[in-house]
């Protein structure tokens, strides 16, 4: 019962989503020249993953129409949102050749702990049990980083560790227990479920934090030498960037991400136990690299991967509408992994050639 | 395209908006470098550094002293310490012991942005940039300008960096990404970014290593621009005559302490060779023709691919070395790949002891008798992290198996003897070979091809950054292989190399073989004008 809800979970949404998240991006500010042979290949990398979008939303509702109901693409909107908010912490980590294995426990871990307040206390304010489910995200991410940073483990050892740690704190906790429904406050179960002109008002937030996040990273100067750290690591620490404390920082997010992307799982699905989230790292770091975001570090954007967990979570709602085996859904994904890899090589090899014949400047 | 003069006037211009872009995280220091500098001021001293790693005394008392508008030679062998004293300087290393005063203050660098914000850049051999940002991007990493709200100002980082190149004169674009970049071009970007944090001070180690002639020439250009604009330079170079061209004083170490420093105009390429090695050198590079030439070991026959190199035909007698001659880039390291099956061939043939080898791969090569130095002995030569013996035991796993089982008993006798035999220094054979210097490491990479008596083997750079003394070895080495019948090819980019030790000289230019020499009529000049196409006689 539990594990079919846990599947369904994982559905992003259809077509509306997509404007959502393109109206978060933030072109504007940043005067890029149009032209820089960079430039413009991420736009077609991410302009990739809407085609494939597009297409597979198209099939979709041509073989059934009921794919395209309101009920049906707010559920995916809704369904993509913790989804893309994990994708913004993960991307940093990766971007800053990392990895981040422990979302998943610390979302379980943290889902289970906020909503336990609502049980136990009553009454509590909201924003309290958002801060509580972020702070301990905050308090697993500095744990990660501070080992990947300070301890110089590898992220996929550290992450690894973690993963299976928090997910035992969250068993010895709360194993046999679950919090339902009818202890949770209808104000904080609405919160995915209100909408503005049909759209969840949570979609909107969730795209703005998108686009806020894709800003930093490309216009702040730490968002810039994560960027450099993942490209070559070494180079970073000769040219005097605080390679530890960017890291660390990434990591620290991205844990604190993990903490709130907790509670709006909890308001979501309304019954949590200490299983909440279990596998969900790997779908993240999927839906990052089908997005485009270099495994090794050093390109690729939080647009992208939020693309990335868009097209994943709709294949998964456009299966079920259509009736087939979850086992394709799987199947799919691991397809679309292969091609976004083979895309991405297939990039970089014809980019750094292009590269090479081309050393003076056209202007 | 090529490195044209600078503008004078610009430059008070540049700096002016290059210390707008440093100024916001306070790393820029105000000074009008034309007007406080005049040429031979000092502006840097380093005084009686000392560096330990464990056990090891890397530097014992490391010494320099760079002046405004000099380029200041730093020479030594492999393992006397020079790159520790860089790497003091880069702030990467804090010393043990001694001083550095930078224009008259004496400081202490915490790390590399503390060395950057003293104004000294170092600019290192493999440069060390982010292939995923943009030129501009590497440039100004770190300390970008900055607009309202501490947001990147792109526009003015590109401006930026367009102006440095248009003062150094190079036309590269600063939009594009650094992934694709020539080594070359890397160093300019280095260099670029040096400029942009208004450096006093350029250390730069090996620069010439991996680049062709004519982009050495290039740089050159820069380096004199920036000499001219009372700069201070440290220029390390295992290339004699790259020193004589373009440094105006030199320091000699050797193991790990200063034996002079002196204007380079008082002495000669042996005084300075014997300053390093602390000794004359026992014998100079056998003269060619040590070995008998031979039946035919080695032929090639119309080997083309496609983009790479086209019609290549060559013979290579037993007891004989040739030379592949020619720039970085003219195919020679691709032809002697695909001789040895790495990479594949469009058309031709290569006959081994008169054997065909009818595919390319590397295991029919071996087997048929070749031998592969490649060119770059730590990523393709070596495996860094095993031992000593596991690497000279590489090559012959087949031969030193004994019931299906490699024994280290045979692996460690098989390494001791050639270990001996080509004098390699080490700790302890079962050492990783990552510890070694690199002379010692392409000593290992030679012995794991003798363990198997090749009868050619193919050399792709065999000396390139290793000390005079060790050079020396590996050139009678490879003589003595010659004198016993092997068969050599040896890809060399220096010429006074190609010229001592080869019997015959192959010159490629664009994928194609220009010329060939005896030992006898070749020179520099006429390696050179074939290489660089002055010369229209191919030879076949």
């Amino acid at each position: 019962m539990r594990a079919t809800i846990l599947n369904r979970r994982q559905h992003p949404p259809a077509h509306g989503n997509k404007s959502a998240i393109g109206n978060g991006q933030p072109q504007g500010p940043a005067k890029t020249r149009a032209g820089s042979l960079a430039e413009r290949v991420f736009r077609i990398r991410e302009s990739g993953i809407v085609v494939v979008l597009g297409v597979f939303v198209l099939v979709t509702a041509a073989i059934q129409p009921r794919f395209l109901n309101l009920t049906n693409i707010q559920f995916v909107l809704i369904d993509t949102t913790v989804f893309a908010l994990l994708a913004l912490g993960e991307t940093m980590v990766v971007i800053s050749r990392n990895v981040d294995l422990s979302i998943g426990s610390v979302l379980g871990l943290s889902a289970y702990a906020s909503s336990n307040l609502f049980a136990v206390h009553p009454g509590i304010n909201i924003a309290l049990v958002f801060l509580t489910g972020m702070g301990i995200g905050l308090a697993c991410g500095v744990v990660n980083g501070t080992m990947v940073a300070v301890g110089r483990v590898p992220s996929l050892v550290v992450t690894l560790a973690t993963l299976y740690i928090i997910r035992g704190i969250d068993i010895l906790l709360f194993s046999g227990k679950q919090v339902v429904e009818a202890e949770l406050p209808s104000t904080f179960l609405d919160i995915p479920r209100s909408t503005i002109g049909g759209i969840p008002d949570l979609a909107i937030v969730i795209a703005a934090v998108i686009g806020a996040g894709a800003y930093y990273l490309r216009t702040y100067r730490s968002g810039r030498e994560l960027y450099a750290i993942g490209s070559n690591p070494e180079a970073a620490r000769l040219a005097g960037i605080p390679v530890g404390k960017r890291v660390f920082t990434a990591f620290a997010a991205s844990g604190a991400i993990a903490g709130i992307a907790g509670v709006l799982w909890a308001a979501q699905y309304g019954t949590i136990d200490a299983s909440a989230g279990t596998g969900y790292e790997l779908q993240v770091v999927s839906a990052v690299v089908v997005g485009g975001v270099a495994i090794f570090g050093g390109s690729g954007s939080v647009i992208g991967a939020a693309l990335g967990a868009l097209l994943l979570a709709t294949i998964t709602t456009a299966l079920y509408v259509l009736g087939i085996s979850p086992f394709w859904d799987q199947a799919i994904w691991g397809f679309l992994l292969i091609l976004a890899i083979a895309l991405d090589q297939t990039i970089t090899v014809r980019l750094t050639s292009a590269l090479r014949k081309k050393r003076t400047r056209h202007e | 395209m090529n490195a044209g003069g600078v503008a004078g006037d610009d430059q008070a211009d540049d700096q002016a908006s290059a210390a707008a872009g440093a100024s916001a995280d306070g790393q820029h220091k105000v000074t009008g470098k034309d007007t406080d500098t005049t040429a031979g001021q000092v502006v840097l001293e380093l005084r009686h550094a000392a560096k330990a790693f464990g056990a090891v005394q890397a530097l014992i008392d490391g010494s320099v002293e760079l002046r405004a508008g000099e380029v200041h030679a730093l020479l030594g062998e492999n393992g006397a310490g020079k790159s520790t004293l860089v790497k003091i300087l880069a702030g990467v290393y804090q010393p043990d012991a001694g001083t550095l005063v930078v224009e008259g203050r004496e400081v202490t660098l915490h790390g590399p942005a503390a060395a950057r914000a003293a104004g000294i850049a170092v600019i290192y051999q493999e440069p060390t940039l982010f292939p995923d940002l943009t030129v501009a991007e590497n440039m100004f990493i770190g300390r970008q300008p900055l607009r309202t709200g501490r947001r990147i100002d792109r526009r003015e980082m590109r401006e930026q960096a367009a102006k440095i190149f248009g003062r150094l004169g190079v036309p590269l674009d600063p939009t594009r990404l650094a992934r694709g970049l020539s080594i070359a071009d890397q160093q300019v970007v280095e260099i670029g970014k040096a400029l942009s944090l208004d450096a006093r001070v350029i250390v730069m180690d090996e620069p010439t290593a991996a680049l062709s002639a004519a982009e050495v020439d290039r740089l050159f250009e820069v380096v004199r621009t920036l000499k001219n604009q009372g700069t201070a330079i440290l220029f390390i170079s295992h290339r004699l005559e790259e020193v004589f061209e373009i440094c105006q004083r030199v320091t000699v170490m050797r193991d790990g302490r200063h034996v002079m420093s002196d204007a380079l105009e008082h002495h000669t390429a042996n005084d300075l060779v014997r300053a390093m090695v602390g000794r004359e050198l026992a014998e100079r590079p056998p003269e060619a023709g040590a070995g008998t030439p031979g039946e035919p070991v080695l032929t090639v026959t119309r080997l083309t691919r496609e983009g790479m190199f086209t019609d290549v035909s060559f013979t290579v007698l037993s007891g004989e070395i040739v030379a592949l001659a020619g720039l970085v880039g003219s195919g020679r390291s691709e032809v002697a790949r695909a001789i040895f099956g790495i990479d594949r061939y469009d058309a031709g043939v290569v006959t081994i002891n008169g054997q065909h080898l009818r595919k390319a791969s590397p295991t029919t090569a071996m087997a048929a008798g070749i031998g592969f130095v490649p060119e770059d002995r730590r990523q393709q030569g070596l495996v860094m992290d095993m031992s000593v013996q596991q690497n000279v035991a590489l090559a012959s796993l087949g031969r030193l198996r004994k019931a299906g089982l490699i024994w280290g008993s045979s692996e460690r006798a098989l390494a001791a003897d050639w270990a001996a035999r080509l004098k390699i220094r080490y700790g302890r054979l079962t050492d990783p070979v990552a510890m070694l210097s690199g002379g010692n490491q392409q000593k290992v990479v030679l012995a794991k091809w003798l363990g198997r008596k090749p009868r050619v083997l193919i050399v792709d750079e065999p000396t390139r950054g290793i000390d005079v003394a060790t050079k020396a070895e590996v050139h009678r080495l490879l003589a003595e292989l010659a004198r016993n019948g092997v068969g050599i090819l040896m890809i060399s980019s220096e010429l006074p190399e190609v010229l001592s030790v080869s019997d015959r000289i192959l010159v490629m230019r664009e994928g194609r073989l220009m010329a060939e020499f005896s030992h006898a009529d070749a020179s520099e000049e006429a390696i050179m004008s074939a290489a660089m196409g002055q010369h229209e006689a191919p030879a076949r």
